[in-house]
């Protein structure tokens, strides 16, 4: 019914739309802020949401990247980001969706073990970015990693598409990944 | 996380060859890196563990003899391996720690109000705390007050006990050398001035390195699901559950406390596997116990952070204190925590 497609709306001219979906309002209001604040070529539009499906009374241009926030703090916000994972297309995720698990700093307060991270996103063949959303700088350089995959998936940058940059940042991973 | 696996073979005990092979220096540092190495790759945390139940050393330990480590909160702490620890000199070290911990007080560094300065520190081995024959004894330290009277009570009060063991420290035992004593595992009781004392005089003659053992939520709930497995005769206490709420301005605290019985057959409808615990098992039983709360309080106790486990076998905070109330498990409880501890030291 309401399942995100990537290619169900026309792009708008010079518009790049990211969608953030996790439980944490405050860290992924932050994010946004540090992302609009980004030197960008691109027009940025930033979509905030706790969970999936979105509500399609909304109208709201074609979403180029989603980034589905976990906080290794809580097992409900994993919970939540599988719930919200059904309601995303299958094609969406070559290349336009990616995980950022936060929280990895503070071990003491981890109810997630990394390795459950990991396997979801090997899951969902998708890249797993790991940023401490709390602490200020690495929250503006995530921002600013973010900034440039959304160009990239959005087709801004020449030469470059989301399933480039997914096969790229794959061959990073080690072999070992197979036995799981 | 874990690196040490209790059902399968780790591929590091195959491949490990003796000392005299190689060069020495390149062995240990090779050792080391080997073992450094293959956790960086993604080996997981064990999916599956033993149930901690009665070690076959369980006839060593003397029930009288153990009674003194229950019943008490020890504070947990990591220790790297002893540098030239000998297990025949502990007279010696006795002298050497008393006559530290009297200068240290008089240098007025750890001065209470009312504190005897007349301690006398003894040093003691405890017999049958070891997982395998591999494991180095467990020995103790205690600081008792030299009471004024010498006639009556010879033995003081004890001020302050500490302790070190290992058990099931093969993944440590491997990768040092024969100078080093591993003992990860230190549990202490008393004054923290008194810690500090004794860890300062351990990290100066030993050449070691204390430091605190948090446990986060990930492994209380596993502790959780591994001590109410445990078959017990009776149970002593209540089975209780601790979560801090993160909200602002002051915290919030849920306790849920469950009739020992009940969890249990909760984890025998949980639980597939005889002898093993896996990581779906114990999500199941803590998702259980989740959603309960949730029908009918409409909170989400998965969003919290769980602080504090308590049951019959044992309980734990997550700042690293201890509290073991059952001598049969006394093994499979400190095996946890001896994990834990060289998960924190490598």
């Amino acid at each position: 019914m309401s399942v995100l497609r990537p290619l169900d709306k026309l792009p708008s001219l010079n518009t790049a739309t990211i969608l953030l979906v996790g439980t944490e309002d405050a860290l992924l209001q932050q994010l946004a802020d540090s992302m609009l604040k980004e030197d960008c070529t691109s027009e940025l539009k930033v979509h905030l949401a706790k969970s999936l499906p979105l509500p399609s009374s909304v109208n709201r241009p074609r979403i180029d990247l989603i980034v589905f926030v976990v906080n290794l703090h809580s097992k409900y916000s994993l919970q939540n980001t599988e719930e919200s994972l059904r309601h995303v297309d299958a094609s969406f995720f070559l290349g336009k969706v990616c995980f950022l698990a936060t929280g990895a700093g503070r071990e003491s307060h981890c109810s997630i073990h990394r390795h459950t991270v990991v396997k979801l996103a090997h899951t969902y063949q998708s890249p797993l970015l790991y940023c401490d959303l709390e602490v200020e700088g690495f929250q503006a350089t995530m921002a600013q990693r973010l900034v440039r995959m959304l160009q990239m998936c959005a087709g801004h940058v020449p030469g470059v598409s989301a399933l480039n940059l997914l096969s790229l940042l794959r061959s990073s991973e080690g072999p070992s990944l197979e036995d799981m | 996380m874990d690196s040490y696996d209790a059902s399968e073979s780790t591929p590091r005990q195959s491949t490990s060859l003796r000392p005299e092979d190689y060069f020495i220096g390149a062995t240990f540092l090779q050792k080391r890196l080997e073992s450094v190495r293959k956790q960086t790759s993604f080996i997981p945390t064990p999916p599956r563990r033993k149930i901690p139940h009665c070690s076959q050393l369980q006839e060593d330990v003397d029930p009288q003899k153990v009674a003194f480590l229950l019943h008490k909160q020890w504070t947990l702490y990591s220790l790297t391996p002893l540098y030239k620890f000998s297990y025949s000199n502990l007279k010696e070290y006795s002298r050497l720690l008393n006559a530290f911990i009297v200068a240290e007080k008089q240098k007025g560094l750890a001065v209470e109000v009312g504190e005897d300065f007349n301690v006398k520190v003894i040093f003691s081995t405890v017999l049958g705390i070891k997982g395998t024959q591999r494991d180095p004894e467990a020995f103790l330290v205690q600081i008792l007050s030299k009471s004024q009277l010498p006639s009556e009570n010879r033995e003081g009060k004890v001020l302050w006990t500490g302790w070190f063991c290992c058990i099931f420290g093969d993944s440590l035992l491997e990768t040092v050398s024969e100078d080093f004593t591993c003992l990860p595992l230190f549990l202490a009781n008393g004054a923290e001035s008194n810690t500090a004392i004794i860890g300062t005089w351990f990290q100066k003659t030993f050449d070691c390195y204390f430091s605190p053992l948090a446990i986060n939520a990930f492994n209380l709930s596993w502790m959780a699901a591994m001590w109410t497995a445990c078959k017990m005769d009776h149970y002593v206490a209540t089975t209780e559950f601790l979560w801090s709420v993160p909200c602002s301005p002051q915290s919030l605290d849920i306790s849920y406390a469950i009739h020992p019985e009940d969890a249990k057959a909760l984890w025998d409808s949980v639980h597939k596997t005889p002898g093993e615990v896996t990581q779906e098992e114990v999500d199941l039983f803590m998702d259980c116990l989740y959603s309960h709360f949730h029908r009918h309080f409409k909170i989400h106790l998965s969003a919290t952070r769980l602080v504090r486990v308590s049951t019959s076998v044992a309980s734990a905070h997550t700042d690293g204190k201890i509290k073991i109330l059952c001598h049969k498990y006394l093994i499979g409880v400190l095996a946890y925590l001896t994990e834990l501890a060289i998960f924190q030291i490598e």
